[in-house]
């Protein structure tokens, strides 16, 4: 069964089109997120999933109902805000009830629940607190459970772990892919962060200027994106992306970066028949940073290719060292093992990573293989 | 400890200071020292001048003895009208504003700019301006001369300002809050009643002594629409002077417009401090 259904839903604030013919599709269970710079749409299309806002056209459909004119209510759903959202005046346990109170049910249902929600997220000394006596974590645990009271047929998260620091960040993300886990829940998920998007998602609805550009599964969006805007936006730091001529080669076509310069660069690539037509043409060269290695590199499967290139900046994270570095005279980033400090203003050996490369359309700026 | 400095500019400073302050209390300190003087001493020698006996018979005199408009029953019972007028047009024009604050700063419907510009536009219209329409409005209801007319007027006239208040107040709480109550399944007035108003005390407490405040000495309402009987007590202190205009009472006067002030005056010792800490509370966090 389909959980949750968005069939051809656009919303204009007076003249501004702000979505533009959104499609979903989320079965049970799936952890979907939508994902996208600010102002691409993904909170608006969760406010109107939600109920919240209304659509100016198109359909929604929970659990096989069209929702179109429900109210948030009565649409069987649930919401964590970024700001937590807790009533001010009210403590823990009342937080956790209002919903069920507000649907008149009974005290003896309301405290089962609670007692049960409160053990799952080990919140039950946090019972009796005002949210200002809260840390922001525990808020943040504390607006879950009364999302999770509800037992709805769709949870909705609106960047629920951007207020947080960066160490709680971690642990609160494998703290709700846990908890969908063990639940089994379907969620949408709305954040501007890629890695948050690659580590919890089931699927990914990349967002940008009001379209969903690329709706597939991780490794799908990371190995393949459907366009340049997908291949920058996921992935930190982003593919490096540069213009390049196809030339025809032995078994496969050739991408030249920086044709015609003394320091172009020659890319022999296998299995990209697609690529066919554009030879003799030019093209988008898509490369991850992490398919640029040092030259002693092996990566499995297939030989690197060695490059020499300029080295114009090294920055050491510790657990990798970044190279910004020129490749045909295009800047390009690669990770290399953090043992090594390359000399800015030097050239060094580097190891390509062919088989991942990504080729575009230069002018729709699609993936063409 | 602090070593005292001369300096004469600072010297000069205070002089200023005080000589304007001076100025300004005089016009209380003669009120409160005639108060305590009979009409004999006050006759004799002048309208300035300090007690040579304690006379507190002024404020009994004033209180529930002294003749206003042909009958004789001091100022108490339109200190109980000013009360009756006051209490009530605060408390319903305060919570009026409260939900009509609440609805245009966290509600969305169309056309709530244009009602809240409406409603504000209530505080830049001068006073005189409203009589007539008003007269004309209490005749027809059959309101004119009670008190139940003047609390009408009041709460109505009042809602421009605890509406702007409230609705300022309210723009600071987070729009999330009411769509989380929204999806919780709360209407408008449960999210009101169990979220909004338990976060309001400080903003209600400022538009209750604004308005208490504003009521209790508002003179003009009072004296067009009622007469007699059914005034409130500025309008009466009037009345009370024109009866004393022949054989001057300058004591129980000045007995009688310090026992009116009283009410106002005791709101602001208890209630200032409240008043400009809820002037500037911010956002509800």
């Amino acid at each position: 069964m389909s959980a949750l259904t968005v069939r051809d839903l656009t919303k204009k604030f007076g003249p501004v089109e702000v979505l533009k013919g959104i499609d979903l599709e989320i079965g049970t269970g799936e952890f979907i997120v939508l994902v996208g710079p600010s102002g691409c749409g993904k909170s608006t299309l969760l406010n109107i999933i939600a109920g919240l806002e209304r659509q100016s056209s198109g359909m929604i459909e929970i659990g096989g109902r069209v929702v179109n004119d429900v109210a948030p209510k009565d649409r069987d759903i649930a919401m964590v805000f970024q700001s937590y959202a807790l009533y001010p005046s009210m403590t823990v346990r009342q937080n956790i009830t209002f919903g069920m109170e507000c649907r008149h049910e009974p005290k003896s249902k309301q405290d089962a629940a609670v007692a049960d929600v409160a053990r799952l997220l080990q919140i039950e000394r946090l019972l009796g607190r005002k949210p200002s006596q809260l840390s922001g974590g525990q808020r943040q645990r504390v607006a879950i459970g009364r999302a999770l009271v509800r037992n709805p047929l769709l949870f909705l998260f609106d960047e629920p772990l951007s207020n947080l620091d960066a160490k709680l960040r971690v642990e609160m993300r494998m703290e709700i892919k846990r908890l969908h886990q063990r639940i089994g829940a379907t969620i949408v998920y709305v954040t501007h962060d890629q890695i948050e998007a690659m580590t919890m998602a089931t699927r990914i609805a990349v967002m940008h200027r009001g379209q969903v550009q690329q709706f597939a599964d991780p490794d799908t969006v990371y190995r393949y994106p459907a366009n340049l805007f997908v291949a920058r936006f996921m992935g930190s730091p982003p593919m490096n992306t540069m213009r390049a001529r196809l030339e025809a080669g032995n078994g496969g076509p050739v991408a030249v970066i920086g044709a015609g310069r003394p320091d172009e660069v020659r890319i022999h690539l296998q299995r990209y028949d697609a690529a066919a037509s554009f030879v003799d043409r030019e093209v988008v060269f898509g490369i991850r940073p992490e398919c640029i290695a040092e030259s002693s590199r092996m990566f499995t499967g297939a030989a690197p290719i060695i490059v020499s290139a300029p080295v114009e900046m090294v920055e050491p994270t510790g657990a990798e060292t970044i190279v910004l570095l020129r490749l045909g005279g295009e800047a390009a980033m690669a990770r290399i093992t953090p043992d090594l400090r390359p000399t800015p203003g030097a050239c060094a050996d580097f190891a390509l990573d062919t088989r991942r490369i990504c080729l575009f359309d230069p002018e729709t700026e699609r993936l063409i293989t | 400890m602090r070593k005292l400095s001369f300096e004469p500019s600072r010297v000069l400073i205070y002089l200023v200071v005080s000589l304007l302050a001076a100025a300004y209390l005089a016009p209380l300190v003669v009120v409160v020292l005639n108060s305590f003087r009979s009409n004999q001493e006050i006759a004799q020698a002048s309208m300035i001048g300090w007690p040579k006996q304690w006379a507190w018979s002024n404020y009994a005199a004033a209180w529930s003895g002294f003749c206003v408009a042909e009958t004789c029953t001091g100022i108490r019972p339109y200190m109980l009208n000013s009360a009756l007028v006051t209490i009530p047009a605060t408390i319903i024009s305060t919570m009026l504003g409260a939900v009509a604050g609440y609805a245009v700063s966290l509600w969305r419907f169309r056309g709530d700019s244009w009602i809240y510009g409406i409603v504000t536009l209530g505080l830049f219209l001068p006073q005189q301006m409203r009589l007539l329409p008003w007269t004309v409005v209490l005749r027809d209801i059959g309101l004119i001369n009670t008190l139940t007319g003047l609390v009408l007027v009041h709460t109505i006239q009042g809602l421009s300002f605890t509406t702007l208040f409230c609705r300022n107040y309210y723009a600071a709480v987070p729009h999330e809050l009411i769509r989380a109550a929204r999806i919780d399944g709360a209407g408008f007035f449960r999210i009101f009643w169990r979220i909004i108003l338990p976060l309001s005390s400080p903003i209600l407490i400022v538009t209750v002594i604004w308005q208490f405040t504003h009521i209790w000495n508002e003179f003009l309402y009072g004296v067009t629409f009622t007469t007699g009987q059914q005034q409130p007590v500025t309008a009466a202190l009037i009345a009370l002077s024109a009866a004393i205009a022949d054989i001057p009472q300058h004591g129980v006067q000045s007995a009688a417009v310090l026992i009116a002030a009283l009410p106002t005056l005791l709101v602001y010792f208890f209630g200032g401090r409240y008043f400009v800490r809820g002037l500037t509370a911010g956002a509800v966090k």
